[in-house]
This record gives structure tokens, sequence and C-alpha cells, in this order.
């Protein structure tokens, strides 16, 4: 069926004569016979609007997401509101369908948007310089772990803690597979990177280590514990953060961070089953020249004015070709704004009180399912609004009699670590008050119960 | 020239930060529900002091972002014919279909069995793109066309070493996208450029000289940079696996050929798609996007993981979808969760809409957009910017601007900024590498013939006026928000952040 297309038969006629082609057939004559497809693609026939928006409304109903449930998951994406402004200003056709800024002078609100984006995330990370954005935050992770690889080449180890996230740990495996690297894990104790540990494995082979802040068991962890070591063995020192907690916790760049990476989505973007959202990258200066993907910056126009460009862009693909720092090409662009117009709206202070909030009823929640009998807390770090607890009783079976009721509990940590077999990893947003996590301790009390008298 | 300032040129790029006035705010935060505890976060990993973040109100960030929005071109404006870009209509529809809540707020982790409804639209994608490609194996998970290319050399590396053997380079013609090098570094072999014959195809006994037992891959784009279908595609795949490699299909060409031709068929072992390009992902000034890839029965063992995968139970109840992470050869993951479902579900409803012959046609009339559009700019423009190749093209082709920097005096850049006068997009400037003073044109579908003409008439009319008065061009823009900048200037004293 044809659609999204104004040619009509009395146009194909005619342009195929401007052209001097008898056929549509004859513009493909480099087709050789031996591989035309000759038969029509096995696919349904074209469909009306309506009906593709019931089938697909049909689909989506068949998902139960955070509308449906309350849902205490986390690990990696978090269901914070997204303020209606956000979606006003994204769906704009002047920022949804340009593509990359190649002609300034035509796409400076897309440049300003990067530039604010920029400082945005500089600001949150107290690093020098941000990019415009990457994929999400696994890949940043790995695209952290290329720069270190660049900067060091002679080195062949990097140090992961286990309190990295496991996509991102798998991410930096499968990516870093030809870069002549060994990967060797940092274990936890109590909930933090061991200390201990990274020091005894720390040598000047060692490339980079990578940690998270707060890590995926929700622990804030102790940077200034961990830092010195590896920076004294002359390792880079990359740190994959949760955007929205740094609002409260001492940003990496202060504490001797070298990269900082991660995860935007909690910054205005959708839960979406897991993207599009965006990857930040931020480092310290003397990595401006290594970084991947577009950067913007400040400039002025031939009468003065001031106006924005992408920049330093012989570190890039499409100019530097196999001596790139990445092969990235299209980014993030339209989530990053999704970021700094979310940021803008939580404002200076804003940041701090929702911060604040977070802290204050994950602690409440903390309190309320380890008092629960069979439920233990699996560390006493400080955390931020992200807590684990083991259960002594089946976490699947457990999750399932939650999720009959309405409460999703959480995420069930075994496949991930093994050690902690029916751990549970809970994560509170402003989108759960009191009540909310008053029901999830009273559902996850019965569940427990239940499972074990089962 | 006389010069007439547009609002958005008053407005002087102030930034949001200089809009800021210390307490003004937008986010009311939700009362405290729970008794207050002190001493949670102990002060040493506290912040000393708030990110300086705008202090702004809401009516004033809705005007500061839609003022910006203004100092933007874009698709829904105007004609952009970005060569290798695939700028085609974004239908509406997609934009609400990905918005409803069982898309929008699904959790990426929610159980496989309450997220029937994304893994089964994850499948019937794939399905549909595994047609498409004519190979029958997909992972939706790469984020776009880079991360699918850089998927793609992992898998061949895991495929070779499978077998025992350790390859270290792979080769990419001369009018490769600057992706196809970059990825090959990356993934830790060595690239070897492939050069292009006179009629701007691979030169085939090039290849042959160099697929020795040491090359891993050939990344290869059909039709390629110039917009050409090589008629010698099924020599260069023999060639390539005589020699034991494997053949990689860059899919940002693919709006020219579905259904008529598939990448597998042609003998690509994979393939990546654009979802933004082909699939009519919105491009958001620079993604997102995504970068699906298909492949062949020898290289699926080695497929990213998870794999959405369709059971049937054979008890009377329905199949159900699931998320396969127990692939032990597979390559791992490349990202985190299962890919740009968002972006899925807007490729999704645009395969629904168009169909098996809506597809085919779409193809076929951005062919025939780019064919029409040569033939009238030979008219137009041909003395000065002929064709780089005289052949038939596929769905994008391009011009050289040699001639008329000779004659005229003036550039391909002057002549892109010129079009920005007249409310056009340029053209790709300066890419492929090898043709001097480059123009990449790529129309798609999209585009009414009114808008072919009026476009291959502005480049005959700024070529007439360059004629008359070179320096019109050279000084060229305008009328935008802001004339040509100082790039140079930006990157020898980079100012990436507001000082605040």
């Amino acid at each position: 069926m044809s659609r999204y297309t104004s040619a009509t038969d009395a146009d194909r006629r005619a342009m195929l004569a401007a052209i001097g082609a008898a056929s549509i057939d004859e513009l493909f004559a480099d087709v050789p016979e031996g591989v035309r497809l000759n038969r029509p693609l096995d696919l349904p026939a074209g469909k009306p609007e309506q009906e593709v928006y019931g089938y697909l409304r049909d689909l989506a109903a068949l998902n139960v997401s955070a509308e449906d449930e309350i849902s205490f998951l986390g690990a990696g994406m978090y269901d914070h509101y997204v303020p209606a402004l956000v979606e006003a200003i994204i769906t704009r056709s002047e920022f949804l369908t340009p593509y990359t800024p190649y002609q300034p002078e035509i796409s400076q609100g897309g440049l300003q948007v990067m530039f604010e984006y920029q400082t945005a995330i500089s600001e949150l990370t107290g690093l020098p310089v941000s990019n415009a954005s990457v994929y999400e935050g696994p890949s940043a992770l790995a695209a952290a772990g290329y720069l270190a690889k660049l900067h060091h080449p002679d080195r062949t180890r990097f140090l992961v803690s286990r309190g990295v996230h496991p996509h991102s740990r798998e991410t930096l495996a499968t990516t870093s597979v030809g870069w002549g690297t060994r990967i060797e894990e940092i274990p936890l104790a109590g909930g933090a990177t061991d200390a201990q540990a990274l020091a005894d494995a720390l040598a000047d082979d060692v490339s980079a280590v990578f940690l998270q802040y707060p890590n995926f068991l929700g622990t804030v962890e102790d940077l200034e514990a961990l830092v010195p070591a590896a920076k004294a063995a002359g390792a880079l020192v990359i740190v994959q953060c949760d955007p929205l907690p740094l609002g409260i916790l001492r940003p990496p760049g202060e504490l001797g961070v070298d990269v900082a990476v991660g995860e935007g989505q909690s910054l205005g973007n959708r839960l979406d089953f897991g993207g599009p959202s965006f990857g930040f990258f931020a480092a310290q200066d003397a990595y401006l020249r290594r970084m991947p993907g577009r950067i913007a910056g400040e400039t002025t126009d031939v009468d003065g004015r001031r106006g924005f460009v992408l920049t330093l862009q012989t570190r890039e693909q499409h100019i530097r070709r196999e001596k790139a720092t990445h092969n990235i090409c299209t980014a993030q662009a339209l989530n990053a704004l999704a970021g700094v117009i979310y940021l803008s709206w939580l404002g200076r202070e804003g940041i701090v009180e929702l911060g604040e909030l977070l802290l204050q009823r994950t602690a409440y929640a903390r309190d309320a399912l380890s008092a629960i009998e069979g439920v233990e807390l699996l560390h006493d770090q400080p955390v931020v609004r992200e807590f684990a607890v083991t259960l002594d009783a089946d976490v699947d079976a457990v999750i399932e009699r939650c999720a009959a009721q309405g409460v999703n509990p959480g995420y069930a940590l075994g496949r991930d670590y093994p050690e902690y077999p029916n751990g549970l990893l809970v994560a509170i947003t402003e989108q759960r008050g009191k009540p909310d996590i008053d029901r999830l301790a009273r559902t996850l009390q019965s569940a427990v119960r239940e499972v074990v008298h089962a | 020239m006389t010069l007439t300032q547009t609002p958005q040129q008053r407005d002087h790029a102030r930034t949001i930060y200089e809009k800021s006035q210390p307490g003004r705010r937008a986010f009311v935060a939700p009362a405290l529900d729970v008794p207050h505890r002190e001493g949670l976060l102990p002060d040493r990993l506290r912040r000393a002091e708030p990110a300086k973040l705008p202090e702004i109100a809401e009516p004033e960030i809705v005007r500061h972002y839609n003022r910006l929005s203004k100092r933007n071109f874009d698709l829904d404006t105007g004609f952009y014919p970005l060569g290798s870009c695939t700028m085609k209509h974004n239908p509406k529809l997609h934009e609400r279909v990905a918005a409803l809540p069982g898309n929008a707020r699904l959790h990426p982790l929610q159980h496989p069995q309450r997220a029937q409804g994304a893994l089964r639209l994850m499948w019937e994608l794939q399905r549909a793109l595994g047609e498409i490609a004519g190979l029958p194996h997909v992972s939706l998970q790469p984020s776009a066309g880079s991360h699918g290319e850089l998927a793609g050399v992992l898998l061949t590396r895991a495929y070779h070493e499978r077998r025992g053997e350790r390859r270290t380079k792979v080769l990419t013609p001369d009018t490769a996208h600057g992706t196809n090098p970059a990825t090959v570094t990356m993934a830790g072999f060595e690239v070897v450029k492939v050069g292009t014959n006179d009629r701007g195809g691979v030169d085939v006994e090039d290849l042959r000289a160099k697929a020795g037992d040491d090359v891993a891959c050939l990344m290869l784009t059909n039709p390629n940079t110039l917009g050409l279908f090589d008629p010698a595609i099924e020599e260069i795949a023999g060639i390539v696996h005589d020699a034991g490699a494997t053949l990689y299909y860059d899919g940002a060409n693919l709006n020219a050929v579905m259904g008529r031709t598939r990448p597998g068929d042609m003998g690509f072992d994979i393939v990546h798609f654009n979802l933004h390009k082909t699939f009519t992902q919105p491009h958001g000034g620079g993604g997102p996007g995504a970068g699906p890839i298909a492949v062949s029965d020898r290289i699926e063992p080695f497929l990213p993981r998870p794999q959405v995968v369709r059971r049937e139970w054979g008890n009377g109840t329905g199949p159900s979808f699931e998320l396969d992470h127990d692939r032990p050869q597979s390559i791992g993951r490349l990202r985190g969760f299962q890919g740009n479902y968002g972006v899925f579900v807007r490729s999704y409803a645009y395969i629904l809409s168009l169909g098996s012959d809506g597809l085919q046609e779409a193809s076929e009339t951005a062919v025939l957009n780019a064919n029409y559009l040569m033939a009238r700019l030979a008219e137009t423009a041909g003395e000065h910017l002929p064709a780089a190749y005289d052949r038939t093209c596929m769905h994008e082709f391009v011009l050289t601007g040699g001639p008329m920097k000779k004659a005229l005096g003036i550039r391909t850049l002057d002549l892109a900024k010129r079009l920005l006068d007249f409310g056009f997009h340029p053209p790709t400037v300066y890419f492929p590498l090898l043709v001097d003073e480059a123009l990449l044109i790529e129309p798609t579908e999209t585009e009414t013939r009114e808008t072919l003409d009026a476009f291959a008439d502005v480049v005959g009319e700024i070529l007439d006026e360059a004629a008359e008065d070179p320096e019109a061009a050279r000084n060229a823009p305008y009328t935008t928000p802001v004339r040509r900048l100082d790039e140079a200037g930006a990157a020898k004293r980079p100012v990436i952040r507001q000082p605040l």
C-alpha cells in the first residue's frame, strides 16, 4: 500500500520520461538477475492507520507497566516522574525531525541544547568536559574503557568492581575482546568494593579501574578510600554514576575520578522497556581530545554574533576514520534534550530536595522491610534510593505472589549474583509514597510467610 | 545584501543558565510523608554545594526551548536531501503508539510473562527485518548503525575463532562510511582499503589481490555511498567467501532495494539496519536510532544475548515470548537491557502500515526520485555540477563541484551555504572522499516532483548568480539565525560549557 509518498501514476510517467527510462524496472537494471527477489516480500499487506494503531494498542495492553502496578523495580532504570513540559518540547518537529547539526547556521537550537546539556553534566559530575551524549549507560562504560586503552596502550589489565552493573561489566567484556586487555573482578565486602582487594590487585600494568557510584546494590561507594590507590598506580579511574543521586552526593570529579559515565534515563526519559535513553560521558581536561562522539562548542559568526558548532571533530570517525577515538555517529540527542529540560525543571534547589526525599523514603522502606520476619538487609552501607535485602524464601516465588497482589517488589539478584540466591533489589522513586511503601511491606510479609509455609 | 534580523536572531543565544535568577523554580517536591531521620548520609559523602543548575520557572523554560527550536531547520518544514541519512517523513502515528503507557512506562526488567506484548512486538519485528534482509536470525540489541557494525565485526571475530582461525584484517572500500574503518580498529582488526573502479564499483582485481587468508571480513555498502549498485556483487561475494572471510552489509542504503533484492540473496552474512533511516525513527537532532543486525545460519550461534524467542508449549495454550540468556557461544551483551524498544515500536508501526507492497514501493519511489532529480540537475546545473558517475543511480547520487570551482570560483561549501537562504537543507558535502568537491544527494520517496523541480531550479539560480557575482555564495548564508561560524576558532580555544 502506497503510504507517505505523493507520487501518482501521472508523476511516475512524467518522471520516467524526464529520466529517459521506460519503466521502474529499468532503474534497477544494475541488480543482477541472480540476486533479484522476483517475488513480493513475505510480509502482510499494508494496513490503514487506525488498524495499525489498534493492533499496537492491543499489544501494549498485554504489558504490565508502572501504570498498572506499584513497582519497586530499578537496577539501572527508574520510574521517576517525567514532567509534561518534557514531552511538549521534545515532540516539537524542530527538535524531533532534524539530524546531526552538520550545518550549524540552521541548527543553532540543537547545538545550544548540546552546550547547555554539557554544562549540566559537567556540573553534576564535577568534571570540566562532557560530550553531547552516547548511546546509554553500559556502552558508555565500554567507551570509557576504550579511552583508557588509547591512553595507556601498553597496559593490559582492567580492574572492575563487582558492584558495577552486570550489564556494564558484560558490555565491557564484549566490546574489549580485541584490545589485548584482561578483565579482573574486584570483589565486594559488605556491599562495597573491597579496598584491600583493589590495593592488592593494583600494579603498573593496570590501565583502568571501574567503579559504580552508588553501586549496583545501592551502596554509596567511599570513593575517597578507593581512588587514591588507583591513581598512585597510574590507572585511570572510571566511575559509572547514577545522575540523580549526584544532586546530593560528592561529585566524582572532586574526588579525582578521571572519567564519569552513566545511564541518563532517570533524567526526564521514559522507561520504554529499556530505551531509547542516553548515556553521558564526562572527563577531566586531559582527555578532551580523546573523548568519543559529538561535542558542541561556542564561537562567533562573521558578524560577531554568538553561535555554537560541533567542535574538535578531528577525533571523530567521519574525519579520522580508522584513527577515530570511537566509532559512534548517531547518539541520543533528543534524549539528552529531555535530560537538560528535566534538570532545568528540577533546578538548583529541586535536585537537592528530590535527593533528600529519596534518601528519607528509601531509609523508611529499608527499615520497614528489614523489620519483616524472613527479610534481612543484604548490607548496611549508606544508600540513596535503592537497597538490597535477602529473603529466607525463594525470591522468584515471593515476587510472583506480590505481583498477583499488584505490587512488584523489585529485582531478583540471583541471576547476576549467585552468591545472593534470594537477594532482592528495591528501588524507591518520588512516585512511591509512604502508603505504597507500607503496602509493599505488608505484601512482602504475607508473601514470604506463604512461600516459607507452602 | 540587506539584512533583516529575525526575532530568533535578536535573542542573542542567551543560554538557560544566563536566564537563571536565585529563588526561581519550576519543581514542587512531594511532601515528606515519612519520619525525618538525621545522619543517613555521612557528610564526607555529601556534596558541599548544589550543582549550579538553572533557577527558572516553567513558563520561561518553555519559552527558552521553544525559541531555541525555531533556530533549527527540520524535516517537517522542508526538503532535507542529506545523502546517506535517508531523511524520510516521520509519521505522526509512531509517536502516539510509542507513548502508550504499556510501552512508555514498561520497565525493562519486568518479568517476561508480564511483558508479552513488548516481546511479541520485538519477535515480529525480528521476523519482518529477517525477511527484508533475506537473513533469518535477527538481534535488535545494537543502538545505532555504528553499534551494529561493531556487533558485526565482533561476530566475525567469534566465528573465525570458533573455527580456530586468527585473522587480523578487515577490508573496506575507499568509498566506505567513516564508521566502517573506525569500527574495525575498535574491534582490534587492521583496516585494509580496497579501491574503486572507474564505474564506481569495487575494484575486483584489487579485492582479489587483498583477499588472503588473513582477511576476516569485507564490509560493503550496496548500493554504495556513490549511490551505485555494484553489478559485480556475485563475483565479489564469491571472492570473499573463497577466502574464508565473511561479507558484511552496511545497511545505511537499504532504502534503495527493499523488495527488489536482499543482502542475504547477494551473499552477505551479516547486515545492520538503521531503523532511523530506512524505518523512519525520527532523527532527533542526532539520535536516538537503532541498529539491529540480521545474520546467516553460520553466524547465528554468536548473536548477542539475550535473544527474543518464541516458545510453543503444545498444551493448548498459545505461544509465549521469552528472553533467551542461555547462549553459550554468544559474543555477549553490547549494551544494557533489550535495546531501543521505543524505536522498535515506531519502526514496526511503519512496516505494518506499508506492508510488503508498500515497502517495495517506497524503495522504488526513492530510486525514481533520485534519478529524476539527477536528470533535472543535469539540465539546470550539469555544466558546472556533473554527476561523478554517469550511470543510473539508486536512491542517491553524487555530483562533483570541481568544474564549478574552476569556472565560477565557488566551492561546494559555498553552494551548500547559499542553499540555506532558499530554505533547503544542503546535501551531504565532501563525502565520499574520492570525489572532488562532492555533493551526495538523497531525496527519499517523501518528496514531491514539485519539490525536486524547485530544488533543481534553485541550484541553477545559484550557479547563475555565481557567474555574475561569486561573492554572493562565498558570503552566504544571509537569512539564517547566525551566519558562517568560526569553526577553526572553536576548535583552537574550546569553550564547551557555560562558565558558572
